[in-house]
C-alpha cells in the first residue's frame, strides 16, 4: 500500500530518519556485524592480537559437549514454558469466556503477573521454594518430599520453568479471551442443538477455530522461553546446577562475560541470530495467517 | 447476539445453575493460585526476618510493613531502593518515549515522501527486530564503553531504543489516514512538518498511548543489559538491583526487605497496565501484529 500524496524533498525525510537508522547503526548492525566478525577469529591470551581461525569457533562449539547440552536445555525448557503457559491460561480463558458477569473482574486480576518481571518473577518463586525457609518447600518436606532445587536438576528446571510460564499465563489468556469470545455463537449454538455437550463442542469446533491463535502463541512463547527468560535463570540457579538450566542465552553470557571466552562467545551469538531469523520468519508466516483468517 | 448472550434459551448453551456456579468456583481458584507469590510476597514484606524465618512463614500480614518499606526505599542493602526507583523510571520513560519518537518520524518519513533508498532503510529497520539484545551482548557493550557510557542513563537507554515494531505500527496507522488531509494541507501551503504537528500527531494520541503502555512495562522490565552496563549500584535499576541484594555466600538474606522491594518493583507497571487496561490490551494486540 503506497501514498497518493506525498510530500517533495529528500533532505527532510533523511533528516527524520536520521535518529532511528542511527542508534540502529551504531548499537544494532555494527555490534551484530562485530559479532559475525569476531566469531572467525580467536584473541590470544593477553588480547594483543587475534588469529583467523575460519569456522574453527564454530567447530569447537558444536563439538563442546557443553555448548549441545545446551541446546538441549533451551529445547525442553522453551516447549515446557510453552506448554505450562499456554494450558492453564487456555482453560481459564474458557471459564472466562463461559461468565456473562464478572468476566472482567477476573480479567483485570489475572493481568497483574504479566506486569511482573520475569526476573522479579524469578525472585518470587525463588522465595516459595527457598529450601531453608520457602512455604511450598516446607509443606513439601512435611508431606516426605525433599525438595532441593540447588542440588536436583529436575527440580531447578521445573522451577524455573513454572517461575518463566507464570506471569505469561496473563500474556496468553487476554490473546485466548479475545479469541474465544470472536467464535460465531451461532456455531456453538447450532452443535449444542445437535446435542454435542460441552467439551465435545470444545474440542471439535472452539480449539480447532482457534488454531490461528495457538500458532501464533507458539511462535511468540517460544521467543519468549529463547529471549527473555534470562532475569529468570539468573535470579534463581544462576544456569545450574551442573549447567542443567544453562539455555542458550544463558551460555552467552555466561562464556562472554563471566568467562571472558570471546570468540565462543561471539560464535554463539552468531548461531543464536541465525535462530533469530529462523523464528522471526516463522512469527510473520503464522502472523499471515492469523490475519488473513 | 448480545442478547441471545445473557438470556440463553433453556437447554441451549448452558450458563445455568450448577455448571455457572463451577465455573465462577474454578475461575476464583485459578486467580488464587495465580495470585499466591504476590501475596506471599506482600505478607513477607510486612514481617521481621525471625517471623519469616521460622517455617511456615504466617500467611497473613504482620505489623512491620512501614518499617520495612522504609527500610528498603531508604537505607536498602547496596544503594536504597529509592534510588533505583528513580533510575527504572527514567530508563522505562527515556526507552518509551525515545522509541515513540524516532519511531513517529521514521514512518512519518517513510509514508509521506518519496526518496532513494526508502525501501532499503524500511527493511534496514525491520531488521533490527531480528538482533535483540541477548543476541548482540559482548560487541554491544564494548561499543557503550567505547563511547564512556557505562553506568550512564544514555548507555541504559540508547541501545535498547531502535524500534522496528513502533515503526510498522504508526507506518500501518499513517497509510489509513486518509489522502485529503495530506492533500489539503499541501494546498494550504503547510509545510510537512506542519502536517505531522497539527494533524498526524494528534491523530495518533490513541496509538501512541496504547504503545507507550507495552513500552514503558518493556523497559521497567529490562535486566540482562542494566546487569552489564550499571556497576555502580547508584545506577542500578530496581528490576536488575532485586537480584544484588542477595549475600553472597552463605549469609541469610535480609528477606522482609527483598519482597518489599520486590513489591515495589512491579508496583508501577502494575498501575499502568490495570489503569490504562484497555489501552493495554489494544497495544498488545497491534504490537504483535
Amino acid at each position: 500500500m503506497e501514498k497518493r500524496v506525498t510530500f517533495k524533498g529528500w533532505l527532510l525525510p533523511m533528516l527524520l530518519l536520521a535518529p532511528q537508522l542511527i542508534v540502529s547503526g551504531v548499537f544494532f548492525f555494527y555490534p551484530a556485524g562485530e559479532a559475525v566478525w569476531q566469531s572467525l577469529f580467536i584473541p590470544d591470551p593477553f588480547g594483543l592480537s587475534m588469529q583467523y581461525v575460519g569456522l574453527g569457533n564454530f567447530e569447537y562449539l558444536f563439538n563442546d559437549p557443553y555448548y549441545r547440552a545446551s541446546f538441549v536445555t533451551t529445547a525442553v525448557f522453551s516447549t515446557l514454558v510453552t506448554l505450562v503457559s499456554m494450558i492453564p491460561a487456555l482453560f481459564l480463558a474458557v471459564l472466562a469466556d463461559r461468565l456473562v458477569k464478572g468476566a472482567g473482574t477476573y480479567r483485570t486480576l489475572l493481568i497483574w503477573p504479566y506486569a511482573v518481571a520475569p526476573a522479579v518473577a524469578g525472585v518470587l518463586w525463588l522465595f516459595m521454594f527457598n529450601t531453608r525457609i520457602g512455604v511450598v518447600a516446607f509443606y513439601l518436606n512435611q508431606m516426605g518430599y525433599d525438595w532441593n532445587h540447588v542440588l536436583n536438576e529436575h527440580e531447578a528446571m521445573g522451577l524455573v520453568v513454572v517461575a518463566s510460564a507464570w506471569g505469561r499465563i496473563s500474556y496468553n489468556f487476554l490473546f485466548y479471551f479475545a479469541a474465544l469470545q470472536a467464535v460465531p455463537k451461532s456455531v456453538i449454538e447450532a452443535a449444542a442443538i445437535d446435542g454435542a455437550r460441552f467439551w465435545r463442542r470444545f474440542f471439535t469446533i472452539v480449539l480447532p477455530l482457534l488454531s490461528p491463535t495457538t500458532f501464533f502463541l507458539l511462535v511468540v512463547n517460544i521467543v519468549y522461553a529463547f529471549f527473555e527468560t534470562f532475569g529468570v535463570i539468573h535470579t534463581i540457579t544462576s544456569g545450574g546446577p551442573q549447567q542443567a538450566t544453562t539455555i542458550l542465552v544463558y551460555k552467552v553470557y555466561a562464556d562472554g562475560f563471566v568467562g571472558q571466552d570471546l570468540g565462543s562467545s561471539a560464535a554463539q551469538s552468531v548461531v543464536l541470530l541465525v535462530v533469530v531469523g529462523f523464528l522471526t520468519v516463522l512469527q510473520f508466516k503464522f502472523v499471515e495467517k492469523r490475519v488473513h483468517y | 447476539m448480545a442478547d441471545m448472550h445473557n438470556e440463553p434459551p433453556p437447554g441451549m448453551v448452558e450458563k445455568r445453575g450448577s455448571g455457572l456456579w463451577l465455573t465462577h468456583v474454578l475461575m476464583i481458584v485459578g486467580v488464587l493460585v495465580i495470585f499466591f507469590p504476590i501475596w506471599l510476597a506482600f505478607v513477607a514484606s510486612t514481617h521481621t526476618q525471625q517471623e519469616i524465618a521460622q517455617a511456615p512463614m504466617p500467611v497473613m500480614p504482620g505489623s512491620h510493613l512501614i518499617q520495612n518499606y522504609s527500610d528498603a526505599l531508604f537505607s536498602g542493602v547496596n544503594v536504597p531502593v529509592a534510588t533505583m526507583l528513580v533510575n527504572s523510571l527514567v530508563m522505562a520513560l527515556g526507552i518509551a518515549l525515545g522509541k515513540i519518537a524516532i519511531s513517529l518520524l521514521s514512518a512519518f518519513a517513510i509514508v509521506y515522501f518519496r526518496f532513494p533508498g526508502r525501501r532499503f532503510f524500511f527493511w534496514m529497520i525491520f531488521i533490527t527486530l531480528m538482533l535483540p539484545v541477548e543476541v548482540r551482548i559482548v560487541p554491544t557493550y564494548e561499543v557503550v564503553a567505547g563511547f564512556g557510557m557505562l553506568n550512564s542513563y544514555s548507555g541504559l537507554i540508547l541501545p535498547l531504543i531502535a524500534s522496528a515494531t513502533a515503526t510498522f505500527l504508526f507506518r500501518q496507522f499513517f497509510l489509513t489516514v486518509p489522502d485529503e488531509l495530506a492533500e489539503a494541507a499541501r494546498v494550504d501551503g503547510a509545510r510537512p512538518m506542519r502536517f505531522f504537528f497539527d494533524i498526524l500527531l494528534p491523530m495518533s494520541r490513541t496509538n501512541i498511548a496504547a504503545l507507550f503502555v507495552i513500552l514503558f512495562i518493556y523497559g521497567w522490565n529490562q535486566y540482562l543489559w542494566p546487569l552489564l552496563i550499571t556497576t555502580n549500584p547508584e545506577m542500578n535499576t530496581i528490576v536488575m538491583g532485586l537480584k544484588q541484594m542477595f549475600p553472597s555466600g552463605d549469609d541469610i538474606a535480609d528477606w522482609p526487605v527483598i519482597m518489599a522491594t520486590s513489591i515495589l518493583a512491579m508496583i508501577p507497571p502494575v498501575i499502568v497496565v490495570i489503569s490504562m487496561q484497555k489501552l493495554f490490551i489494544r497495544g498488545l494486540v497491534d504490537s504483535e501484529k
